[in-house]
């Protein structure tokens, strides 16, 4: 069983057990009533020739109709009255806005923090993600929240939380979006309000490592393994081992040494210049890495032998 | 006028005379039937083809194929799926040949609107196949905007396909509807036709409603990828969810396009497999209608998580509720006429009987989905795909599976085998329960679909599923061979093999080229079975 | 003058008109919907944007507009009058009233070539291609993009009208029709007469409603 990690979770659980319930019991009454005439009227038992002249009885047909319609109002109403709840966030919500990008996620507080593919957010407090994707639709789905909802190019779309149990909660995108559609993954780190507020004020603290080692931390959270291995397996874009150095031939035919300048323009300006054989699909980072995270990534790419 | 000493071609199977030529140009409706069936089976196989693909690359988490290669195999599982295989097959091979023979006509009204639809078809299907070969096409059969602006694959024409299929769907239509209205043989009354074609009259209405608006939203689609319109593209100010709505405002009565046909075969062949009157037959007819006409309006529950606005929702969720009552309409009467039946379990009656299994369980799934706080967390999982499976296929496929069954001696004169049509009926029930019944779990457990790969908690569930799918092409194998197979060898078939009470009976089978050689006049319903009257 | 034969399976010629007429309706009802589906579009772009069609409505030009209005109406009358000819065995002044019709057709899409050639010079194209510099509304090539699909749609159903046209001239002058066939010059008038209305509908919401 899925955990239910946020304060709407039980609620849709309860409707979702309810439903089940029901449909339960109307599959085998149907089942058992077919089974049961199937055995007991069986042509071995039950003349073709002598049976009955039945050709309907509306009462039934009309009971078997409103009962239904009463149930599935029900489940309407209910569905509807928690439906109002997860479409309307509290007002003291934390807001954090979101940015899908084929094919990882961003994440952008209030105080101008940004994190990829992991949202930091404090437990038992509402959460609003203010949403809008830079490409194509794509979707915001945490299954412990049992919640989900669409990224709109063009458009802000909002989803409200309310996390009840620490830990990381996976995200998935939901919404078919290109080649690494089932890549887009991310995580949602609920910690105890007290850390969350200590996570919030404090600084870059990469102090004790290296640039090298810096870089290959961002390399897993800005999501560049989602498109690049660095074990010499091609994905959607090349492999980054032993690249550093090597003569690449681009899309245009020409041949092109790879040194720290044409690292910086590839995290910079991706398209300008293509390696033979990979779709122009890498986003730009410019303005999501520092200069020194930058410094730091090809630092990474270099140690890759 | 009676003509005595008619032509010989009066008494001669339809199947006989001529070469290939006259087969391709002919305007009999039975020929046209058969050779729509021939296309669309062959179209299911290529489909089925690519859904075993798919079950293979998530058989085992980590990747077979890229990624891309992937996409586009999903792509075109359910392209070739939904516009060539089961929107077509049961109106367009089934309706052909039965309608007209079923209401006492010699053919359907428009002939060589009837051949016109079958090469508009065949044009549509190649224009998209052809896709295959200029890289294919990866955006899923919703063709999702912007997407599948951006897209760079074969976009266009596979959308130019699914327009020009659209066209051959409407003809198909719109020949029925006038069929039916006037070409029934005299005393024919509307509450004389069997219930298959109340279900096809039905499903008429919806394809000449609906197709238009996916023919000018696919053309749109094209003039966005050519000309760069705008409408659905947020870059030069258009709206990506006005796109879904327009898609679903067709796909989603096309749901019922698909179902309706398959419904209206299990009430055929229930009650004559039961050997007793339909139960309820009225209510079974009008909740065709009733299915016809809510499907206009509910198109919006494909979008509860898509950004529109709460009260949409609202309205689009209740609505959808009410389907639930036409289609369970139909289930209780099924199940009530087999009361006091004479129950015959041959592969056509297992076949339908699976239909209420399987698509009790698609219906009932669908509540989930159409209460909106449920549908927040279920949407787009594998839930979904289990879900529509268990309508589609085991729906749709099965009513087309009791219908081939049921029909295949009338149609080609010759008994298929009923010991490898239970031991196939067999494979690809279990197969489906296996397939798709992990699914559901699946996506409880957050599966999202269209998923290339995925994490080791979703590893057992989908490795079931892929073995089910094997047992799936197994069952399909067998039919496959033995129903060529009966074709030239099987058992000859009498004119009436399952003491059926519909006018198709009363023909020699085949039937002869001109179906009556006199106009029959009807005088009762169509299922006076039984003695106690 | 050439027999008409009714097809095997109808019972009679009058059953077999009046499945032609329902399918030919059932047919304009697809027509519609097609076209529905722009309408839609229209509606919801206007509802958005109402100064941007505001705007956009001076760039076409009124009196071409208002012209081919009246062209098309015209035709509808002479086709209808065409129709009534032939039913009352009255070949000769059919085909000259059909004759007319098609110039009338003719003269639409003549006008609509000039309109369409001055938009394409002055750069009021849809989308992308737009490159008109006097409108200021960001939105301003969604409007031309609608005016265009939805104008060129009409404007190949007249284009599909016409080859009707001049296929039933042609069999009206061969004598094919009479008073007791006339299924075709009917279901062209009917289908006309839909083209006709169409533009009524769109030159007022493009041209006229500011």
């Amino acid at each position: 069983m899925l955990p239910q990690a946020s304060t709407i979770a039980p609620h849709i659980d309860s409707l979702y057990n309810f439903i089940f319930w029901i449909s339960l019991i109307s599959f085998v009454g149907v089942v058992a009533a077919m089974v049961y005439f199937i055995i007991r009227y069986h042509r071995s038992r039950w003349d073709p020739f002598k049976t009955p002249y039945i050709t309907g009885h509306s009462a039934m047909e009309t009971s078997v109709s409103v009962g239904l319609f009463i149930l599935v109002m029900v489940i309407f109403a209910w569905g509807w009255k928690d439906y109002k709840k997860i479409v309307s966030p509290p007002q003291n919500s934390l807001e954090i806005s979101v940015l899908g990008h084929q094919w990882f996620w961003e994440f952008e507080y209030a105080n101008g923090k940004k994190l990829t593919n992991e949202l930091v957010v404090p437990k038992g407090r509402p959460v609003k993600l203010i949403m809008s994707s830079a490409d194509v639709i794509h979707s915001f789905f945490v299954p412990n929240f049992r919640l989900k909802q669409d990224l709109v190019p063009g458009t802000y779309t909002t989803l409200w939380f309310q996390a009840t149990q620490t830990g990381e909660h996976p995200v998935f995108c939901a919404e078919y979006c290109g080649t690494g559609h089932s890549k887009m993954l991310a995580k949602v780190k609920v910690v105890e309000p007290t850390e969350y507020a200590r996570w919030e004020k404090e600084e870059k603290k990469e102090k004790g490592l290296n640039p090298a080692e810096v870089g290959k931390e961002l390399f897993t959270k800005k999501g560049c393994n989602v498109c690049h291995t660095v074990t010499g397996q091609a994905l959607i874009g090349p492999s980054l081992l032993g690249i550093f150095g090597k003569n690449e031939e681009l899309a245009d035919g020409k041949k092109i040494q790879v040194d720290e300048n044409y690292l910086r323009e590839s995290l910079m300006q991706p398209q300008a210049k293509l390696v033979k054989g990979f779709p122009p699909v890498m986003p730009t980072f410019q303005g999501t890495l520092t200069d020194e995270e930058v410094n730091a990534v090809i630092a990474y790419i270099k140690s890759l032998k | 006028m009676e003509h005595h000493g008619e032509s010989q071609g009066h008494h001669k199977s339809y199947l006989e005379g001529g070469g290939i030529g006259s087969w391709l140009t002919t305007l009999d409706h039975k020929r046209i039937g058969v050779m729509y069936l021939a296309a669309t089976m062959l179209f299911f196989a290529v489909g089925g083809i690519f859904a075993l693909l798919v079950r293979l690359e998530l058989l085992k988490s980590g990747p077979l194929f890229s990624p891309d290669v992937y996409n586009k195999f999903f792509t075109f599982h359910g392209a070739i799926m939904v516009f060539m295989f089961i929107i077509p097959i049961i109106p367009a091979a089934l309706g052909n040949f039965f309608l007209p023979i079923m209401i006492g006509a010699k053919d359907v009204a428009f002939p060589r609107l009837n051949l016109a639809s079958y090469y508009v078809f065949i044009g549509g299907a190649l224009l998209a196949f052809l896709a295959i070969f200029f890289g294919g096409v990866d955006t899923g059969w919703t063709f999702y905007t912007p997407y599948s602006i951006r897209s760079a694959t074969s976009v266009i024409l596979v959308t130019m396909g699914v327009f020009v299929m659209g066209f051959s769907s409407i003809m198909t239509g719109l020949n029925f509807i006038v069929t039916i209205h006037k070409l029934r043989a005299p005393g024919m009354t509307f509450h004389r036709m069997p219930l298959f074609l109340w279900a096809i009259y039905a499903t008429a209405i919806i394809q000449v409603l609906a197709t238009p608006v996916i023919g000018i939203t696919t053309l749109l689609l094209v003039m966005e990828r050519v000309l760069g319109i705008g409408f659905f593209d947020p870059k030069l100010g258009g709206d990506p969810i006005l796109f879904q709505h327009f898609f679903w405002f067709y796909s989603h009565p096309a749901v019922y396009i698909m179902i309706l046909p398959g419904m209206g075969i299990v009430s055929e062949v229930i009650t004559v497999f039961s050997r007793k009157h339909i139960f309820g037959y009225k209510a079974i007819a009008y909740s065709s209608l009733a299915i016809a006409f809510i499907s206009f309006l509910v198109w919006g529950h494909h979008m509860f998580v898509s950004g529109q606005s709460a009260w949409a929702n609202f309205l689009f969720s209740i609505l959808t509720m009410l389907v639930a009552i036409p289609t369970a309409i139909k289930i209780f009467n099924w199940t009530a006429t087999l009361y006091k039946g004479s129950i015959h379990l041959q592969t056509p009656m297992l076949y339908a009987l699976s239909f209420i299994f399987l698509f009790t369980i698609g219906g009932l799934t669908g509540l989930f989905l159409a209460a909106l706080s449920v549908d927040v967390s279920l949407h787009d999982t594998y839930f979904v795909v289990a879900h529509f499976h268990y309508v589609m296929m085991g729906g749709t496929v099965m009513g087309l599976l009791a219908g081939l069954h049921y029909w295949w001696p009338k149609m080609f004169g010759r008994m298929y085998p009923e010991i490898w049509g239970k031991i196939s009926w067999a494979f690809v029930f279990l197969g489906f329960n296996v397939t798709f019944l992990p699914q559901f779990w699946l996506g409880k457990m957050g599966m999202p679909r269209r998923y290339h790969d995925y994490g080791p908690e979703f590893a057992t569930w989908n490795m079931v599923s892929s073995v089910g799918s094997w047992l799936i092409g197994v069952g399909f194998l067998m039919m496959f061979i033995y129903f060529l197979w009966s074709l030239k060898r099987g058992e000859k078939a009498s004119s009436n093999p399952w003491n059926g009470k519909t006018l198709e009976w009363q023909l020699s089978s085949p039937p002869t080229t001109h179906n009556f050689d006199h106009v029959p006049t009807i005088t009762e319903g169509p299922y006076q079975y039984g003695v106690l009257r | 003058m050439t027999q008409h034969v009714v097809a095997e399976h109808f019972e009679s010629a009058e059953q077999a008109f009046e499945a032609s007429k329902l399918g030919l309706w059932l047919f304009l009802v697809t027509e519609i919907l097609l076209f529905g589906g722009l309408f839609v579009l229209y509606i919801v772009f206007r509802g958005l944007y109402p100064e941007l069609f505001h705007e956009a409505s001076h760039h076409l030009n009124r009196t071409l507009g208002a012209l081919n209005t009246v062209v098309l109406i015209c035709s509808s009358f002479t086709m209808a009058l065409a129709v009534s000819r032939v039913q009352h065995n009255d070949s000769k002044k059919a085909a000259g009233l059909l004759l007319f019709t098609f110039l009338c057709g003719l003269t639409f899409m003549i006008v609509k070539y000039c309109e369409y050639t001055h938009k394409i010079h002055e750069g009021l194209l849809p989308g992308v291609h737009f490159s008109f510099t006097e409108m200021a509304h960001p939105k301003a090539p969604l409007f031309f993009s609608l005016y265009f699909m939805m104008t060129g749609l009409h404007g190949l159903h007249v284009l599909v009208g016409m080859g009707l046209i001049a296929w039933v001239l042609i069999r009206t002058r061969r004598g094919d029709f009479s008073s007791q066939y006339f299924t075709p010059v009917e279901l062209t008038g009917i289908y006309w007469h839909l083209v006709d209305l169409i533009w009524i509908y769109l030159f007022p919401l493009l041209y006229l409603i500011g």
